[in-house]
C-alpha cells in the first residue's frame, strides 16, 4: 500500500498547523498555572476561600438554588413568546403608511424609544410597585405579573428593532417581485418578507433572549424568590458568599451553551452570504 | 388599438431624467424588444409598464385604458402584466412550486389542489418537472430563471415583461432560457423584453426599438433595425456590441 503523499503546501500547513497548537496549549497551560498558584499567594485568600468557595455551604444551598431558578425559567418561558409577539407587532406598526394608522406609528415610535431608554431595573420598579399600587385585586396585584410584564415591555422594544432591522434587510427586490406578480402589501410582508426577515434576525434575537435569562434574576428586586433572591437569602441564613457563586454557575450552565449557538448560527449565516 | 401604448412616457430619478418622452406601441401577440446601452432607460420603462415605478408625466395605455392616472390601484393591473427580472428574484424560502403558487392562492384565491395541474404542466412545458420540490438555491441560474417565468405565467398575465433576463447567467445557461422564450412566442403571448442578446432579437422579434438617452431613436422590424439602421446612434451602438 502506498503512503497518501502530501504536497509541498500541505505538508507546510500542516507543519504550521502543529506549531500553532502547541504555542497556544503552552501559553494558556503556563496562564492557568500562573493563576492556580499566584492567587491562593494572595493574602486574603484563605478568608475568599472560605466565604465564596466553600464546599460544604456549596453543597447544602445547590439543589435549594436549582428549585428556585425553575422560576427563572418559568418566568422566562412565558415571557419570550410575549416579547416575540410584541416586539413584532411594533415593528409591523412601525411600518404602517396608512395615514389612519399614523397613531399607532407614532405611539410604536415612542414606545421603543422610551423603553429603550430606561434602565430595566427602573421600568421594573415603576411598572412591579406602580401598577399593584393602583389596587388591584388579587392575583393581579402580584409583583410577579407586574414584574414580568415590566420585562416584556423592555425586551419587546429591543427585539422590534432587530426585526425592523431584518425588515429593512431584505432586498427591495423581493418587495418587486411580490408587487409585479399582483399581490397585495400585506400579502408581500406576510409570506415574502417576514419570513425571509425573521430567520434573517435568529442570532440577534438569541443574544436578546440571553441577556433577558440573565435579566430575570432582576426581578427578585421587587418580591418573587428566584434564584439570585434565594441566594441572598442562603447568604443571610450562612453568613457565606458561595450560594452567590452557585447561582452564577447555574447561569452559566445555561448561557454559555445558548451564546455558542447563536455565535454557531452566527457564522453559518455569514457563511451562506458570502 | 395597441395592446399596451406609452405616450411621451417622463421619468426621472432625482435630477437624472431617465425616460425622457417614450411612445411605445405593442400590439397583441407582439414580441417587442427594447435595445440599448446600459442607461438608456430600457429596464425603467419595463418598471414603468408594470407601475413598479410611478411615471412623472405621460401616460400607459393598457387596451386603451390609462392605467398611469395618479392614485390608481396598481395590483389588478400588475396581475395582468407578468415581469421577470435580470437577477430572477425568486423567494429564497420557498419551493419553486411554492413560488410559483403563492400569487394565485393569495390574489385568485385558488387552492392547491386546483392549481396542482395547471403549475405541474407549466413546470413541464418548461422542463422543470423534477425541480418543484427544490429550493432555488439547489438550481442552476437558468433552472431559476425558468422557474421566474413560469412563476409569472401562473398568474395567466395577458402581457410579459422581461427585463434582461439572460444577462446574470453564465453563458452555456442562456440558451435553455431562450428556447423558453422561443416557446412563449410560439403561444402567441404579447412580449416586451430589453435584451443584449441580438440574435434572438433578430430571429424573433416583431419589432426592435432602439433606446438612447430616455427616447426611443429607432425602431422597426429586426432586419432593418439590426442590418441597416437609419442612425447614426444606432450604428454606434451596434458596432460597439460586435
Amino acid at each position: 500500500m502506498q503512503r497518501p503523499v502530501l504536497t509541498r503546501r500541505q505538508a507546510y500547513e500542516a507543519r504550521v498547523r502543529r506549531r500553532a497548537t502547541l504555542v497556544a496549549g503552552g501559553s494558556t497551560l503556563g496562564v492557568l498555572a500562573a493563576l492556580l498558584i499566584l492567587v491562593p499567594l494572595a493574602p486574603g485568600w484563605p478568608a475568599v476561600k472560605k466565604s465564596f468557595f466553600n464546599t460544604q455551604v456549596f453543597a447544602d444551598t445547590f439543589p435549594g438554588l436549582l428549585n428556585a431558578f425553575l422560576l427563572d425559567v418559568a418566568i422566562f418561558a412565558w415571557s419570550a413568546p410575549l416579547i416575540f409577539a410584541l416586539g413584532l407587532l411594533v415593528a409591523l406598526a412601525r411600518d404602517v403608511r396608512a395615514p389612519a394608522a399614523y397613531p399607532l406609528r407614532l405611539f410604536a415610535i415612542l414606545y421603543t424609544d422610551i423603553f429603550r431608554g430606561v434602565p430595566v431595573i427602573l421600568v421594573i420598579y415603576l411598572v412591579g410597585f406602580g401598577i399593584p399600587g393602583l389596587g388591584l385585586p388579587r392575583p393581579w396585584n402580584s409583583p410577579y405579573i407586574w414584574g414580568t410584564v415590566a420585562l416584556v415591555l423592555t425586551y419587546a422594544a429591543y427585539v422590534s428593532e432587530v426585526f425592523r432591522t431584518g425588515i429593512e434587510g431584505i432586498h427591495q427586490s423581493q418587495r418587486a417581485a411580490a408587487a409585479s406578480l399582483g399581490l397585495s402589501n400585506s400579502d408581500a410582508m406576510r409570506f415574502v418578507i417576514l419570513p425571509q426577515a425573521i430567520r434573517k434576525v435568529v442570532p440577534a434575537n438569541m443574544n436578546l433572549f440571553i441577556a433577558l435569562q440573565k435579566d430575570v434574576a432582576l426581578l427578585s428586586f421587587i418580591g418573587p424568590v428566584e434564584i439570585f433572591r434565594q441566594a441572598g437569602v442562603y447568604k443571610s441564613l450562612m453568613a457565606n458568599f458561595t450560594p452567590y457563586v452557585g447561582a452564577a454557575l447555574i447561569f452559566l450552565a445555561i448561557t454559555i451553551p445558548a451564546t455558542r449557538y447563536a455565535d454557531y448560527l452566527m457564522s453559518k449565516q455569514l457563511k451562506a452570504r458570502s | 388599438m395597441a395592446k399596451l401604448e406609452t405616450r411621451g412616457l417622463m421619468k426621472s430619478f432625482g435630477a437624472t431624467p431617465v425616460c425622457n418622452g417614450i411612445d411605445l406601441s405593442v400590439a397583441a401577440g407582439e414580441m417587442v424588444c427594447l435595445i440599448g446601452a446600459s442607461g438608456s432607460g430600457k429596464s425603467t420603462l419595463l418598471k414603468c409598464l408594470n407601475l413598479l415605478e410611478p411615471i412623472d408625466d405621460g401616460m400607459i395605455l393598457l387596451d386603451g385604458d390609462d392605467i398611469s392616472v395618479p392614485g390608481l390601484d396598481p395590483q389588478p393591473i400588475r396581475q395582468r402584466i407578468g415581469m421577470v427580472f435580470q437577477s430572477f428574484n425568486l423567494f429564497p424560502h420557498m419551493t419553486a412550486a411554492e413560488n410559483a403558487m403563492l400569487a394565485p392562492r393569495r390574489v385568485h384565491r385558488k387552492t392547491r389542489d386546483a392549481l396542482g395541474p395547471e403549475i405541474t404542466a407549466l413546470f413541464e412545458r418548461f422542463g422543470l418537472a423534477d425541480r418543484m420540490d427544490h429550493y432555488p438555491d439547489q438550481l442552476s441560474g437558468g433552472q431559476q430563471q425558468r422557474v421566474a417565468i413560469v412563476r409569472a405565467l401562473a398568474m395567466t398575465p395577458e402581457i410579459m415583461l422581461f427585463d434582461e433576463i439572460t444577462s446574470a447567467l453564465d453563458p452555456e445557461l442562456v440558451g435553455e432560457v431562450l428556447d423558453a422564450l422561443r416557446d412563449l412566442r410560439e403561444t402567441g403571448m404579447t412580449m416586451v423584453l430589453a435584451t443584449h442578446e441580438m440574435g434572438f432579437a433578430r430571429e424573433l422579434a416583431d419589432k426592435v426599438c432602439f433606446l438612447d438617452a430616455g427616447v426611443i431613436r429607432e425602431e422597426g422590424p429586426p432586419e432593418q433595425v439590426l442590418n441597416a439602421p437609419r442612425e447614426a446612434r444606432t450604428r454606434a451602438f451596434l458596432k460597439r456590441l460586435l
